[in-house]
């Protein structure tokens, strides 16, 4: 399948993920399906598809201790080991893994290649490139920021750490975004940054011809239906006002598990709650697992210990070997000959000496 | 064999796969003569009783597979699933960012979009999502799925075994995905059904039956080894015999068997043998064994099961002998194995002790389980403690350079102990440039058996990268000598650079060590091991 086909594939799917909901409560008025049961059961297989899912890997065991071991290891004292990235134990193992979770520290590393020919002689060179580190980093971070304000809509009172996220966030563009003094609410920064990443990640996706190589739909979805997702939720901020205390109502109710489901609500809510619901529950049967994943990793939650400690394998098994006595048996009188020692010389001997 | 192109010709490298490509489940594998190996010889499958022995040559339409092969590969793949968290996490959690693509050696030098390693990875992950996954058994290829077919399964085998499982794109992956981790269960896949190559399963073969890969029988070991102790009389007058099978002695040497065989692998062979002799009167009470006599393990590149089968002489001699514990040499993927398979294979028999230097009184606290010590770190604690008399400047005709092996790289972070020992025994050091070496080394391109003939020119489009930074630190401070610490190594970076550097040559770690060695009583040395003349000496008559 080539990209073209990839991308027309992932869009359709998204519009159809669009207009499901349009169509459902826009025409049909299911807002109990659309405002309740569906974002119920997406939540349920949200939480039962990852717990599944996690589960699933740890059932099967580490046989070997294998951590990609990017630093000196420990060795002497007098040698300056990297403790993070060659854990001797547990201590760095866990400062390992808050920094790729938290910082990406590998992917930080990227470099992109730079391969020229100079009178027909190859010159490589590994160039600076920290674009996909930014770009993930934002994307999560916004996300994060964004899901965490979100708390304004299903929490009353709202929490302290919200409504300061929410100020920080609105902040940055205080007399600089045109809408102001247009009755527009501010423009989050989050929501610029998210946008402005997945928007980047996508682009990189269709333009480099690697990493469109490489790409199946189910890159280009995920990703279509975060952009889908986002401008529905920004069309609903800035263009097309919904009834908030209504929206409050419906989210609290879900959250209380006494859910209502109120009158007077666009559409347009339906449709961002939708594009969420389908997000969620798609989540466990994806690549969108690399969120749990990162963590069972074992070339980086494990200690490069095993000189030291002993690492067991639980399925390990006795295996045929070719024992010395096969081998000294087959070689004896060449060993003999050359000076070896062996474990029956006498034997052989009497042998040799029958043959001779 | 087919010829190996001109460098000027395999420089043209394109690695920007077309727009308009149909995508690449359509493109049919084509293998090329020069990328791939030839293939097992039934006679070395059957001696170490692997499945399906049978003449077969990659370059016909008819592998001769068995009836049955789809189950076999379908059964192995799920119990591989089910036995490494590792395989299962990496064909789940790949979001195909593209970071490790531009990463691998042998897509930088040869631009094939199916050597990135993401890709490597996505010819298997592409079948475990049609059997393994309800997307891929739902959508087919729209969820990235596809059948496995003898077409599928050629195309695998054609790219797993144009990987040489060095971990470098492991090291970039944000999830630590090791796509060497997806090729050595790969490859133990293509092996159930015996499709393995024959430079891998003819060492594994020979290893078995003589304990060593090059199949040296014991008498011509010992040889070999009277040969170099003449020719280290030779030129320091000093007779430095070595002790073989000898029961009772305090520590078992073991090394590759390359080194006693392939040069220039043969002068670091001479070098250990220089340092035992150094250091007997201080008390180093050691033997060597013919029966464990290699080092490296190509059972490594073949199955987990074999790479066990072959390890376990190293434990077994050792405990028959007595030895107190184990002395490793200068090699690569044996040093991956013994850290981080070793002792979860075959755990050391009781018999052995927690080693410590003889002569330094130092304790290995590292190796406390494994009880085996690598040889570098034993040189270096020996420097350290001013235990050997160096005369540095004996190395004074080489500009050093130091190329990291990707075992010892990065599957057990030993990058500074062969630094310290290289810079206590030659004055001129550079250091290729960073995004080239330690945990982000190039490997050499023909590791994990893929150092045959028949491949050369995806050896040098793989060793490029390697034989471009070799390049660049020789253009700038004249660097003459490549160093290592790996047996294949030392053999396949010489092909190397006689391709890409020619003014460069390959040595080991321990043979500048012994030309440094000074012994007392030796005669007045006119050239190193390898017989050239040492600086100052060109003109002595003695060369
Ligand atoms: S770096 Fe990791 S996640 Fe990204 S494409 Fe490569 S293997 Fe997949
Ligand atoms: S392990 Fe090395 S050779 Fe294999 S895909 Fe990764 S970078 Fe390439």
């Amino acid at each position: 399948m080539n990209f073209v086909l990839s991308i027309l594939f992932s869009s359709f799917a998204v519009i159809v993920v669009v207009l499901i909901p349009w169509i459902g409560v826009g025409a049909f008025d299911l807002r109990i399906l659309f405002g309740i049961i569906i974002p119920y059961a997406a939540m349920l297989t949200f939480f039962v598809g990852i717990v599944v899912r996690v589960i699933d890997w740890s059932r099967s065991p580490v046989p070997f201790r294998i951590p990609t071991t990017a630093g000196q290891e420990w060795s002497f004292p007098w040698i300056k080991s990297n403790p993070i990235d060659n854990p001797k134990g547990t201590g760095g193992v866990v400062i390992r893994m808050i920094f790729e979770v938290l910082t990406f520290r590998s992917l930080f590393r990227n470099t992109r290649l730079e391969y020229r020919r100079v009178d027909g002689v190859p010159k490589i060179d590994y160039e600076w490139e920290k674009w996909l580190w930014v770009a993930a980093l934002v994307f999560h971070y916004s996300f994060l920021v964004i899901f965490l304000r979100h708390f304004r809509f299903f929490t009353e009172p709202v929490p302290g750490f919200v409504t300061l996220l929410q100020n920080l966030d609105g902040f940055m563009q205080m007399g600089a975004a045109p809408f102001n003094g247009f009755g527009l609410p501010g423009v989050y920064l989050t929501d610029m940054l998210l946008m402005a990443a997945v928007t980047w990640l996508l682009l990189r996706r269709i333009l480099y011809s690697q990493i469109r190589y490489v790409s199946l739909p189910a890159d280009y979805f995920p990703l279509l239906l975060i952009i889908a997702l986002g401008f529905s939720g920004m069309l609903m901020r800035y263009l097309f006002r919904v009834d908030v205390t209504a929206v409050k109502e419906l989210a609290i109710g879900l959250f209380k598990f006494s859910p209502v489901s109120p009158e007077g609500i666009g559409v347009i809510f339906y449709i961002h709650l939708f594009i969420l619901c389908v997000l969620i529950a798609y989540f466990p049967f994806s690549k969108l697992m690399h969120l749990a994943g990162i963590f069972l990793s074992p070339t980086r939650n494990l200690s490069n210990n095993s000189r030291f400690v002993r690492h067991v394998n639980p399925w390990n098994y006795p295996v045929q070997t070719h024992t010395y006595d096969e081998y000294e048996d087959e070689f004896r009188d060449k060993m003999i000959e050359a000076g070896l020692p062996v474990e029956k010389e006498a034997e052989s001997t009497v042998e040799t000496e029958e043959k001779e | 064999m087919a010829d190996t192109p001109k460098p000027a010709e395999i420089a043209k490298i394109d690695h920007y796969p077309s727009p308009f490509e149909k995508g690449w489940m359509n493109k049919q594998v084509e293998i090329k003569p020069g990328v791939y190996c030839y293939a097992s010889k039934p006679k070395n499958l059957e001696y170490v009783g692997m499945p399906y022995p049978r003449e077969w040559n990659p370059a016909d339409e008819d592998w001769k597979l068995p009836e049955n092969w789809k189950e076999i590969i379908e059964e192995g793949f799920k119990d591989r699933l089910d036995k490494y968290r590792s395989f299962k996490l990496f064909m789940d959690i790949c979001v195909r960012c593209g970071a490790c693509a531009d990463k691998c050696h042998f897509f930088i030098g040869s631009g094939d979009p199916k050597n990135m390693p993401v890709q490597r990875a996505e010819l298997l992950r592409s079948v475990y999502r049609k059997n393994h996954t309800i997307g891929g058994k739902i959508l087919g290829p729209f969820a990235g799925a596809r059948e496995l077919t003898e077409d599928v399964l050629k195309e695998w085998w054609y790219y797993l075994y144009q990987c040489t499982e060095c971990r470098r794109c492991s090291v970039f992956c944000p999830y630590g995905i090791d796509t060497a981790e997806i090729t050595i269960i790969g490859r133990e896949l293509t092996n159930l059904l015996g499709l393995n190559i024959d430079w891998i399963a003819a060492p594994v073969a020979n290893c078995y039956r003589t304990g060593n890969h090059l199949g040296i029988q014991p008498h011509a070991y010992k040889d070999m080894m009277d040969f170099f102790t003449d020719e280290i009389e030779d030129i320091t007058g000093i007779r430095m015999e070595q002790d073989f099978n000898r029961k009772g002695a305090e520590i078992l040497f073991i090394t590759p068997s390359g080194d006693v065989f392939a040069d220039p692998g043969t002068f670091t062979c001479m070098g250990y043998m220089m340092l035992f002799h150094y250091l007997k009167e201080q008390g180093l009470d050691i033997t060597w064994s013919t029966y464990a006599s290699e080092g490296g393990n190509f059972g490594f590149f073949t199955s987990h099961e074999m790479a066990k089968r072959l390890n376990a002489k190293m434990y077994a001699e050792a405990k028959r002998l007595g030895v107190k514990w184990i002395l490793g040499g200068e090699c690569g993927h044996m040093w991956r194995v013994l850290n981080q398979y070793m002792d979860t294979f075959n755990g050391p028999p009781d018999s052995l002790e927690e080693p410590v230097s003889p002569i330094t009184g130092t304790k290995f606290e590292n190796a406390k389980t494994t009880k085996m010590v690598h040889l570098v770190e034993f040189t270096a604690d020996l420097m350290k403690h001013n235990k050997l008399k160096l005369d540095p400047s004996r190395n004074d005709h080489l500009k050093v350079t130091f190329h990291d092996s990707c075992n010892t790289a990065r599957g057990m972070g030993f990058l500074e102990e062969p630094r310290y020992v290289i810079k206590n025994v030659c004055n001129n050091f550079y250091e290729m440039p960073p995004e080239t070496i330690r945990e982000l080394t190039f490997c050499c391109g023909s590791g994990s058996g893929l150092n045959a003939g028949e491949n050369m020119e995806l050896r040098m489009r793989g060793g490029l990268p390697r034989a471009n930074a070799v390049k660049h630190v020789h253009e700038k401070h004249g660097v003459n000598m490549l160093s290592c610490i790996c047996a294949i190594d030392r053999a396949v970076l010489t092909s190397l650079m006689e391709y890409w550097v020619p003014e460069v040559e390959v040595t080991g770690v321990h043979e500048m060590v012994a030309n440094a060695l000074v012994f007392d009583g030796e005669k007045k040395r006119t050239t190193d091991l390898r017989g050239e003349p040492l600086p100052g000496m060109e003109d002595e008559e003695d060369v």
